[in-house]
């Protein structure tokens, strides 16, 4: 029985796997050249077609430059209060029964299905002024839509399940008996976080962060319905790319979109190194 | 016997008071998760509900029976019509490819078909229209043949199939490989060609992942906003899908439009979340009988 599966194996494999490849390998390269790739080349051809003292100049407007400010500035706190928020969430979710956790649960990832459109709609009418949450804010003088306050929520919002769903699976690894050994040995509440929980789990709550920026940085729909949209104030990179072309204005939308392209492309490597980090804790 | 019974005692005696403590702890952290999704997620989700029924059920009917709106309905689902298939048949040949090969640059490969993730939907729209927009690269070709594609529903389409590109894959390959490819060889040491070993072996053990890829995709599709808000004229209805509706209902004073329309699109989002719980809770019941 063995000896023939041996035999066998070595003589099919090289013709099966030939036949069986060349249909998805077609479709794949197909389909990804001329729905990614051929636009991607074209985003780059016509930046290309600008000379770099141009580009500089048109990269680096005050406006261009106030949006990536605000851009970074609002997504590292929406990633920060993601990446608290988050990694507390999973570990209720996995640690704690409590009544409602399946609604919880269930409910992590409604950002991710419910279209941005919507997203915005919604917090811009809830935290405006006199809004169900805004009025609460108002007396004390702080505005949150039409805001950064603002743009920072829609992030925060449409963000909001990538840390958890990043260290949930991974938490549920950790024996909680393992913590239960460090507390038996007279471990403090805070060393037993830092030093037997918290190593494990640094590779996912990083790779969810660096996700929930990403998202954060490119995200359109929900912030440009929340915000005031007014250079300087809170104007996002992506709104500018979307007024630019507006106005008809397609090289500087051309340069502010390869800045935001070139920006997610780190960001998507950096995403990638983090997770093959995490896997080599795993080993 | 006493011995192990008077080292027991002062074991559980230093356990003791922080399971106390814990108790406190736990309580305090569940509120306070609780308190962050009351604010972020909970009340705003309410708030599509109660805002679209602003002006009871008439109101939101009437939304639901406009011309624009159904316009907008009939624009999506066809969008969707065109995209969903498309990227489902791309997701399982992507899937095949790299979870059943081993060859140079299948990571990269990987990562490629995770770009529409991390590409903001704007870049995506800006790309679509330095390809194919009135300055655009294919321009010539494409007055050439008297194709509109940016404002019209090829652009529509194209910028729906861009950002569901991932989801088939993404969701099916970890299926693939945790499955493993002995059954496949079995099959095929037995005689059967390509097609046969996927129809009848490969296929029914990725289903489930299939099902939620397929549904997360279409999700993605409905719900695309940006991409399709630069590459769409957004002319009331004629080419306004429905997340073009809502935004232009809301700038128009018409709430009571944008969040019946919102309400849909929130109900569809529930529901793909409801069909998920289940077929996760099918797949672990279904895993268990092995």
């Amino acid at each position: 029985m063995t000896p023939a599966s041996i035999e066998i194996r070595p003589s099919n494999r090289p013709k099966n796997v030939l036949q069986k490849v060349s249909i998805p390998w077609i479709v794949v390269f197909t389909h990804m050249f001329v729905i990614l790739l051929l636009p991607l080349l074209a985003l780059l051809l016509r930046a290309l077609v600008l000379n770099p003292a141009e580009f500089w100049a048109l990269a680096t407007t005050p406006v261009a430059l106030s949006t990536y400010n605000i851009t970074f500035g609002t997504a590292i706190v929406a990633a920060i209060v993601n990446c608290l928020a988050g990694t507390l969430t999973a570990w209720v979710l996995v640690r704690y029964e409590f009544p409602g956790k399946r609604f919880l649960d269930g409910i992590v990832d409604l950002p991710f299905a419910l279209p941005t459109a919507v997203a915005g709609v919604t917090l811009a009418t809830v935290y405006n002024q006199s809004g169900w949450l805004g009025q609460f804010f108002a007396p004390f003088g702080i505005q949150i839509a039409f805001s950064r306050v603002g743009v920072a929520i829609a992030m925060i919002f449409v963000s909001l399940p990538f840390v958890v769903r990043t260290v949930q699976p991974v938490l549920q690894e950790v024996e909680p008996t393992i913590e239960e050994a460090a507390w038996s040995l007279g471990a403090s509440q805070f060393d037993t976080f830092w030093k037997v929980i918290l190593p494990p789990i640094i590779p996912a709550i990083l790779t969810g962060t660096a996700q929930a920026f990403a998202r954060a940085v490119g995200e359109f729909g929900s912030v440009v319905l929340i915000a005031a949209n007014i250079p300087f104030q809170d104007l996002i990179a992506p709104v500018l790319v979307f007024q630019r072309l507006e106005g008809a204005d397609i090289p500087g939308a051309t340069v502010i979109g390869l800045v935001l392209l070139l920006i997610s492309l780190i960001l998507l490597l950096i995403i990638n190194l983090l997770q093959a980090w995490g896997r080599r804790y795993d080993a | 016997m006493t011995l192990n019974l008077n080292a027991q005692v002062p074991m559980g005696e230093t356990a003791l008071q922080p399971k106390a403590q814990r108790e406190w702890a736990k309580i305090g952290l569940i509120l306070l998760v609780f308190a962050f999704f009351t604010v972020i997620l909970i009340v705003p989700v309410i708030y599509v509900f109660v805002g679209a029924f602003s002006n009871g059920l008439p109101g939101f009917l009437s939304t639901l029976s406009s011309r624009e709106f159904l316009n907008a309905l009939k624009l999506t689902l066809m969008a969707v019509a065109v995209a969903v298939p498309l990227n489902v048949i791309f997701g399982l040949c992507a899937a095949l490819v790299i979870a059943r090969k081993s060859f140079r640059g299948r990571t990269f490969l990987l990562s490629v078909i995770d770009l529409p993730f991390s590409i903001s939907p704007v870049v995506a729209g800006l790309m679509l229209v330095s390809l194919y927009g009135r300055q655009g690269l294919l321009n010539p070709v494409l007055q050439a043949i008297d194709l509109r594609i940016i404002f019209s529903f090829p652009g529509i389409a194209l910028a729906t199939i861009l950002g569901g590109m991932p989801f088939v894959a993404r969701e099916v390959i970890p299926v693939l490989e945790e499955i493993g490819d002995e059954e496949e060889e079995a099959a095929r040491t037995l005689g059967a060609n390509g097609w046969q070993t996927f129809w009848r072996v490969t296929l029914p053990s990725i289903r489930w992942a299939l099902v939620y890829g397929i549904i997360l995709t279409t999700a993605r599709a409905m719900g695309e906003f940006g991409s399709i808000a630069i590459v769409s004229s957004n002319l009331i209805g004629r080419t306004q899908t429905l997340t073009l509706y809502v935004d232009s209902a809301y700038r128009n004073y018409n709430s009571q439009g944008a969040f019946a329309t919102a309400v849909v699109l929130a109900g569809l989002a529930a529901l793909t979340l409801v069909i998920k719980q289940v077929l996760e809770h099918i797949y672990v019941q279904s895993h268990k009988i092995e």
